[in-house]
């Protein structure tokens, strides 16, 4: 996270909108799909609110026990046969990488989705070194190719159109530029693929859940791309994120079913893989990678975001990520759950972050494991103003909105001399492509002739006049 | 240095943990699919994109795979029933089923709720015939249906495999413009043959 810049993410979030009239609309209306297929998925399972409180426990009891699950966990894939690493830091995280494929004298890896490796930076950091790094993940490999990062947990690609791809692989693998079908490009990346997967000598996963009583881990992929790459290159290795852990094999029964059925309302992903030891013949190196969770653990007001499946659902249905597009968060985590764990890799970088949201609370009533993530969302935005990370212009008006609402007799004047001032406040201002870049797409709301409280007191003082008519 | 950094990340670990314990919650005794789970299990295999067949005995089955890969040039079985061209035992070296138009394998058991087949490193033999495959044709006895997930994981025993894996129809991939699309990087078609 080298750079110490801070993310403007409205000025990000601006440039989509203003691309074009099809990006957003298309972005938009693709997430609100995965989020109505996920509440589908979700009424067809009677039990949904109790896996919802169970999962939730279940990784809390996990957290608050962590350091005998690391463990057992550590122990037990010792056992199967698999090599445990452990990284305090993303450094140290790329760094096993390294040795361990110049032990084996390997160049060429190929890779499934892993957000951990993503916010390690172990791509860059490998190829600074001469290693070819292949993402097997289509949606990944499109973002690879045109060399930017993941816009979505789930679905990397999803801000892109189809013609955006078709243009993108006519200039990178050499596709018919005009040829925009989903089908022939996806066979294009097929072939392309396939190849890379024959000539790599490591294939790079991340696991979706570790599990302590068995040392196994579990990978869900709808392509098949992580199997390919645990189960033809002779070396296998695995980045784990030390909050993965879950106490038992039986606990998958309600993880998985909670995992895919939130994230793009499937029943479950095509491919629920199961490692537990190097394959016949194969080897299975693993790093158990820290990177600033022990530290989170550590944050009473944000810990619980720990609990995290990674399934995307808060994204989906979040109205400023579907209008912003994933990108404008410039950090490795988007949408609400990015908003409450990037600011503990970096406070002052990602300070903007938490003001990029509604509040709307939605993110957390799908929540799968039931992060209370709009709370956290609110409580980073006291952390941020108390460090004064704030710009001026809204630290002063957020101070004067806190002493209005403190104070019911200037809301009250402040309220009538709004809804005034709005119409006076020329165009100019509001919709200024500098100073307020959201504003350029949205119309302010009319305000009413009259407030609730003038028309409640009116209203009363009617009633008044027939006598009391309450019950 | 790597003790330390193990030493290190346990003893972090241990520091933050919240002092405040959840425990391990009772899990209930879920509802349980009552309906005919071969009939759902069918239906969950369509919607995942494979195809279900019922051929009678193990010599129909290989007449339906000959008729249905008529322009296959390499089979692979890994089961007893199915005689392909490629002797699976023999293969030392996964990059050697790269040429594999259909891999056939036998099932441990299927899943009613969602349509999984349930397949480990014994029954791939070699696991790359699982995924190098342009084509798979899972055999699973109609018997070896289980209603839902739960009672999935109570089926599977993790310390007996290096490797097991719930397989869902065949590979798919909505990663451009959101649009369906199967065989991303698997197998292209999953094709189940019922056959005690």
């Amino acid at each position: 996270m080298g750079d110490d810049k801070k993310v403007d993410v409205a000025a990000h979030a601006a440039a989509f909108l203003a691309q074009d009239d099809v990006h957003e609309p298309m972005h938009d209306k693709n997430l609100w799909a995965a989020r109505m297929k996920r509440d589908a998925a979700a009424r067809e399972v009677p039990e949904w609110e109790t896996l919802r409180e169970l999962a939730s426990q279940i990784k809390e009891h996990t957290l608050t026990h962590l350091y005998d699950y690391l463990l057992e966990f550590e122990s037990n894939a010792i056992k199967r046969g698999a090599k445990v690493y452990w990284a305090r830091d993303a450094a140290e995280h790329n760094q096993h990488v390294w040795n361990i494929l110049q032990e084996k004298n390997i160049s060429a890896v190929i890779k499934s989705k892993s957000m951990l490796q993503e916010e390690c930076g172990m791509t860059a950091f490998l190829e600074n070194r001469g290693i070819t790094v292949t993402e097997s993940d289509l949606g990944e490999r499109i973002q690879q190719l045109d060399d930017q990062p993941p816009s979505h947990i789930v679905m990397p690609a999803i801000h892109k159109t189809a013609e955006d791809v078709a243009q993108l692989f006519a200039r990178t693998i050499g596709t018919d530029p005009r040829n925009t079908d989903p089908h022939y490009l996806t066979e294009a990346m097929r072939d392309n693929a396939r190849r890379r997967f024959l000539e790599a000598g490591a294939g790079m996963t991340g696991a979706n859940f570790a599990i302590a009583e068995t040392g196994s881990f579990v990978v869900c992929t709808n392509e098949g791309n992580a199997d390919i790459g645990a189960a033809v290159p002779p070396v296998h290795i695995a980045s784990i994120g030390i909050e993965k852990l879950l106490p038992k094999v039986k606990d998958l029964g309600i993880f998985i079913r909670l995992l895919s059925r939130s994230a793009l309302g499937t029943l479950a992903t095509q491919y629920t893989s199961h490692f537990s030891g190097p394959r016949k013949g194969g080897e299975l190196h693993i790093i158990l990678t820290d990177n600033g969770r022990s530290k989170r653990l550590g944050m009473p007001d944000f810990w619980t975001s720990l609990k995290c499946i990674r399934c995307g659902a808060c994204m989906n249905t979040c109205p400023v990520y579907r209008r912003s597009g994933g990108l404008a968060y410039g950090a490795t985590y988007s949408g609400p759950i990015g908003i409450i764990l990037d600011p503990t890799f970096d406070e002052s970088r990602y300070s903007e972050l938490p003001y990029h949201s509604s509040l709307c609370g939605s993110c957390t009533a799908v929540c799968p494991v039931k992060i209370n993530i709009s709370d956290q969302i609110l409580q980073w935005r006291k952390v941020m103003a108390a460090k004064k990370y704030l710009p001026v212009s809204r630290r002063l008006a957020f101070g004067a909105a806190g002493k209005i609402f403190e104070h019911p007799q200037l809301f009250r004047s402040a309220e009538t001399m709004a809804s005034g001032a709005i119409r006076f406040t020329p165009d100019f201002l509001l919709y200024n492509r500098v100073l307020n870049p959201w504003g350029r797409h949205r119309e302010l709301p009319h305000f009413a002739g009259q407030t609730f409280r003038e028309w409640y007191l009116q209203y009363r003082a009617k009633n008044n006049e027939h006598g009391e008519q309450r019950p | 240095m790597e003790n330390n950094a193990r030493n290190q990340v346990l003893a972090a670990v241990e520091r933050q943990m919240p002092a405040n314990k959840t425990a391990y919650p009772e899990t209930p005794d879920f509802p349980r699919m009552k309906t005919d789970l071969l009939a759902a299990f069918e239906n969950r295999v369509k919607d995942a994109g494979g195809e279900v067949f019922r051929p009678a005995d193990a010599a129909a089955a290989q007449a339906l795979l000959a008729s249905q890969y008529a322009q296959a040039k390499v089979i692979c079985s890994a089961t007893p029933e199915i005689t392909g061209n490629r002797d699976i035992h023999a293969v030392n070296n996964p990059h050697d089923l790269a040429d594999v138009d259909v891999g056939v394998i036998r099932a441990r058991f299927g899943v009613a709720e969602n349509g999984m087949v349930w397949l480990t490193e014994e029954d791939l033999v070699v696991n790359a015939l699982g995924f190098l495959s342009q084509h798979l044709v899972i055999l699973l006895s109609p018997q070896a249906i289980v209603g839902d997930m739960y009672d999935a994981y109570l089926r599977i025993h993790l310390e007996d495999t290096a490797y097991g894996c719930f397989m869902m129809g065949p590979s798919a991939t909505a990663d451009i413009g959101a649009v369906l699309v199967h065989g991303a990087q698997g197998a292209r078609s999953l094709n189940i043959y019922l056959l005690a």
